[in-house]
């Protein structure tokens, strides 16, 4: 399909080899055949999450929830403590400035009072929640980061679009130039692309 | 026989098409970018900017107005101490809970549907919490202490009240503003990079690659983002049915007549969906027709919405008939004076506009012809917004101007003032409304492309004996484009 790629890029500024496909099987098969080949430095990039590919390239699961979970229940305490603390008690604490908290005594209500502590605890526990889910999301795939190999490729444009690439990258410990070139043109792509760093 | 569009069949054996005339990904990205990458949007793009534009300077107008002279430039008194800004405050929180729903609750329902709908409704939730949060925060009175609404140390050794459902709404629209904020934002950051990949002016590219925070498309990532869109979804579920919840609990944990009842949360989380829809809906309809969206936001994905719409109108009819039987049925004097003197006394015309847009109009969509009907839709859902507009009127004039004691009594007259502050907040709305359809991607992109059929790795060219039906056809037409 695809001729032998021109060698433009001298070895130390490789970033690695990209495969591109046009449709979701393509990507799909390739990805497993690579996880089998032994490769573990590979990413798929694509306009979409092409469902199972995470799977068919032996993506592990994800800490996410664990942290989203721990998320809420600082959240919880949080709230907890800032309620009991500020109308129930009556103790100092230094903060950045001293704080002190404040017996409220309102209409008879109890001074510990947890029925009515439950809706501020529940919407700290979500927002903490959140707020670990999408900046834990940002964290675990280190973004922002407006400098990669792949952004700076015009012939990958397309990852965003409408097609699916498939990059092995040259620190996999498996990579052989000619090796790697000759395998993704065997998983029968549009045409393969060399990355640079 | 009325003949109605191909994908409103109801035929179980075979799925709906939710995406028309698209058969490739490319022409997808193509369309939906149109509205954005057009040398220049619609000429009513600009007539509508500039409407908006204008109502939202008159709302600063008076604003500033109001916090040079004071809070008489308004028709609030005592007894209605509350009057028009706590109406439009949960007038407006209202209208964003369907964002929520369509993001969050059809999302976990998996209903594919709403990937059509989902980004605007968003959008639509974010500016409407906006001009909810501005209603309270000029009602406070001094407007420079708002911020004692927060729990800051401060020298006076105060705190807010815990106690007091007044406080759990700054809490409750605090975190429903990040929460859908977050959501939308992180929803859009696949399409920003598709925007930042396609732009050809400097600026643009920029802008562009800021947002989308250098986005690359790695399925590494996409693994992580998919997890973390699920349990936000998970997480704003029950955060939408909170929020409205404590919003009407400002209204149920006091005793006046009227208000201290239970139905309250459930009824205003059935009113809030039903006015978000309505409002999409008026949202929808123009967007559509203005902006060629209409293979995206089909005649089915309107349906669908006149029936939730049904749905909800119904439910808040049944809630409006269970507080009449309720005030009749405790034997108490007050709840029952409360109920017939809104039906009867001097604020019924309201509560009769609020019956027949809330309860009556939605009727119609029993009716197939009215659901593929376009005008009809946008006829009854401006109609829901106004029927939801007096509802919260209803309910937080009437109980207050007349509660226990005769002598207390007072009414409630809106000045100038008061009109044109809220119709400063509709400028507000549309003003944010137009110009993130004009620069941001209007619809999700990437999540429509995931729920064509040729999305799917094990269907299209693999083997057809795994398919049935629609998918068998939709495949091999791509097939030949090949």
């Amino acid at each position: 399909m695809s001729e032998q790629v021109k060698q433009s890029i001298a070895r130390e500024n490789l970033y690695g080899l990209a495969a591109e496909f046009k449709d979701t099987p393509g990507i799909y098969h390739a990805a497993e055949k690579v996880r089998e080949a032994g490769y573990r430095w590979f990413d798929c990039n694509v306009p979409f999450p092409v469902h199972g590919l995470d799977r068919a390239m032996g993506v592990k699961m994800t800490i996410l929830p664990v942290m989203v979970f721990f998320g809420g229940l600082t959240g919880f305490l949080l709230a907890c403590f800032l309620q009991i603390f500020t109308n129930s008690l009556q103790i100092d604490l230094w903060a950045l400035v001293p704080v002190v908290g404040y017996q409220f005594e309102v209409s008879g209500k109890p001074l510990l009072g947890p029925a009515a502590f439950v809706p501020v605890a529940f919407e700290l526990t979500v927002l903490f929640s959140a707020l670990t889910a999408v900046f834990g999301t940002f964290f675990l795939n280190k973004l922002p980061m407006f400098y990669h190999p792949v952004l700076k490729s015009p012939e990958m444009l397309r990852a965003t679009d409408d097609r699916f690439y498939l990059v092995i990258e040259a620190k996999d410990p498996k990579f052989v130039r000619n090796e790697v070139e000759a395998f993704l043109q065997s998983l029968d792509p549009e045409s393969v692309i060399e990355l640079e760093n | 026989m009325t003949t109605f569009p191909v994908n409103t069949g109801e035929d179980p054996r075979r799925r709906a098409q939710l995406i028309l005339e698209h058969s490739d990904f490319g022409s997808v990205t193509d369309e939906i970018l149109n509205v954005n990458e057009s040398p220049k949007p619609p000429k009513s793009w600009y007539f509508a900017l500039a409407i908006s534009f204008a109502m939202m300077s008159m709302l600063g107008a008076m604003i500033g107005y109001l916090l040079f002279t004071g809070v008489g430039v308004w028709g609030n008194n005592n007894p209605v101490a509350w009057g028009y800004p706590i109406v439009n405050f949960v007038f407006w929180v209202g209208i964003g809970h369907a964002g929520t729903l369509i993001s969050a609750i059809l999302f976990l329902f998996r209903q594919k549907w709403r990937t059509a709908i989902n980004r605007f409704a968003e959008a639509m939730t974010i500016f409407a919490v906006i001009c909810a949060g501005t209603f309270p925060g000029i009602h406070i009175g001094r407007v420079w202490l708002a911020y004692w609404l927060f729990p800051i140390p401060n020298q006076m050794d105060m705190w807010p009240q815990f106690r007091s459902p007044l406080l759990w709404d700054v809490f409750a629209v605090g975190t429903y503003f990040t929460v859908s904020l977050l959501f939308w934002y992180l929803g859009m950051i696949p399409d920003l990079a598709t925007m930042r990949d396609r732009t050809t002016t400097k600026v643009k590219a920029i802008v562009y690659g800021l947002l989308s925070l250098g986005w690359r498309g790695s399925m590494r990532h996409w693994h992580r983002y998919e997890r973390a869109y699920l349990l936000l979804a998970a997480l704003a579920t029950p955060l939408v049915l909170s929020v409205h919840s404590v919003v009407s609990f400002d209204f149920a944990v006091s005793q006046l007549p009227g208000w201290h009842t239970t139905i309250f949360p459930p009824y205003f989380v059935a009113g809030a969906i039903f006015s978000g829809f309505a409002m999409v809906m008026t949202l929808a309809i123009p967007a559509r027709e203005l902006w060629g969206l209409k293979n995206f936001i089909t005649m089915r994905h309107l349906e669908n919405m006149c029936k939730v719409i049904l749905l909800t109108g119904s439910m808040v009819g049944y809630a409006y008939s269970m507080e009449f039987f309720i005030a009749w049925y405790s034997g108490e004097i007050y709840e029952s004076f409360a109920f017939i003197n809104r039906a009867f006394g001097p604020y019924s015309w309201a509560y009769w506009i609020m019956v027949s847009c809330n309860v009556i109009t939605p009727q119609i969509f029993w009716f197939k012809k009215a659901r593929n009907s376009i005008v009809i839709m946008f006829v009854a859902s401006l109609l829901v917004n106004v029927g939801m507009w007096f509802e919260r009127f209803v309910i937080v004039v009437t109980s207050l101007a007349n509660d226990f004691l005769p002598s207390s009594w007072g009414i409630y007259e809106p000045t100038w003032v008061d009109i044109a502050t809220f119709l400063g907040s509709f400028g507000l709305f549309m003003t944010f409304f137009l110009l993130f359809i004009r620069y941001l991607p209007v619809l999700a992109i990437a999540e429509i492309k995931a729920i064509m059929p040729q999305a799917d790795p094990h269907g299209h060219g693999h083997s057809y004996s795994e398919m049935e039906g629609e998918t068998v056809a939709s495949a091999k037409v791509a097939e030949k484009d090949e």
